[in-house]
């Protein structure tokens, strides 16, 4: 009982799948138009009233995409550590939950960094691909939200995928700081990171003001993504429960 | 507007090519990431009211 006073009263809650049920159901419409909102207006602003790169000239545009998709890829990792890490420490099933459906919309957003970058790279260095240290670390990125895919299709019972894809998402959490630090520590094309927490952008605010609406858009999106799967997570464990009875006698 | 024309802004000064193809590509994946669960979720929804119709029908 000692516990409960310094952990507080959402994280019991949040380990309810029926009240994770009901406050998603209730998010899900203010952030879907939120979402839609900031990446529509993020789009035209980047497409049509951001200006030209003076070296690069319009296909500097594609850091619109690029760098939103790499952030998220990266929260993404970051969020499904630590739901690994809640689920192996508290046997919390809807940690386990949100494991499983943060890693189908994290590899989709580090493939969509992978192909912007490439389409960027084109123009701009020349080359499609190169093995540079961000590229690679980015990749390997990509083959560890695969990993967790399939490790939980792979193994029948919940739990046991569960632990597995939690120790994997964990270990794989090293390559976070590494994607990082890769283009400070390694020579690379690279450019180095567009927003910093200590510094100011060196670019100007006409263009990395869109920059930070399309970023939020996209935190806003995965959002969305992600309550979407951890409902339709949430119906199938709980299936044999009451509550769902009664939610699938209502439709 | 950094564009003063239509044709200007479709050939983004010779990238045009690079640009669509990434915000095409951007535009397919995202839109994938919410249709795909809302469907998931029709089937899931669709499979489990006949599954307990069946089970009612049994008792």
């Amino acid at each position: 009982m000692a516990e409960k006073k310094w952990i507080p009263r959402w994280f019991y809650q949040l380990a309810s799948p029926r009240w994770c049920y009901q406050i998603t159901g209730k998010l899900l419409p203010w952030f879907m138009g939120t979402t839609l909102l900031l990446l529509l207006g993020g789009t035209v602003w980047a497409l049509l009233f951001a200006p030209a790169d003076y070296q690069q000239g319009n296909s500097f545009r594609i850091i619109y995409l690029h760098v939103p998709a790499a952030i998220l890829a990266q929260s993404a990792y970051m969020l499904m550590a630590v739901a690994g890490a809640v689920g192996l420490i508290w046997k919390m099933k809807v940690a386990d939950m949100v494991l499983k459906s943060a890693a189908p919309i994290g590899a989709s957003m580090a493939v969509l960094a992978l192909l912007t970058g490439a389409i960027w790279g084109k123009p701009t260095w020349g080359s499609w691909w190169v093995w540079d240290a961000r590229l690679t670390s980015m990749l390997i990125l990509f083959f560890l939200y695969l990993g967790v895919m399939a490790l939980n299709s792979a193994i029948e019972n919940e739990s046991t995928a569960a632990q597995a894809s939690a120790v994997l998402a964990l270990v794989g959490l090293v390559n976070i700081p590494i994607i990082k630090y890769s283009v400070e520590w390694w020579n690379t094309l690279h450019q180095p990171a567009t927003f910093t927490l200590t510094e100011k952008p060196a670019m100007p605010v006409e263009m990395w003001l869109p920059l930070l609406v399309m970023v939020i858009g996209f935190y806003c999106f995965f959002a969305v993504s992600l309550m979407q799967r951890l409902r339709n997570e949430i119906i199938w464990r709980e299936r044999r429960t009451g509550w769902v009875r009664e939610l699938l006698n209502k439709q | 507007m950094s564009f003063n024309s239509v044709s200007e802004f479709v050939s983004m000064g010779g990238h045009g090519l690079y640009v669509w193809l990434s915000y095409g590509l951007g535009a397919v994946i995202l839109a994938a990431n919410l249709i795909i669960p809302r469907l998931n979720r029709d089937r899931l929804l669709a499979e489990q009211k006949r599954r307990l119709r069946r089970e009612e029908g049994i008792r």
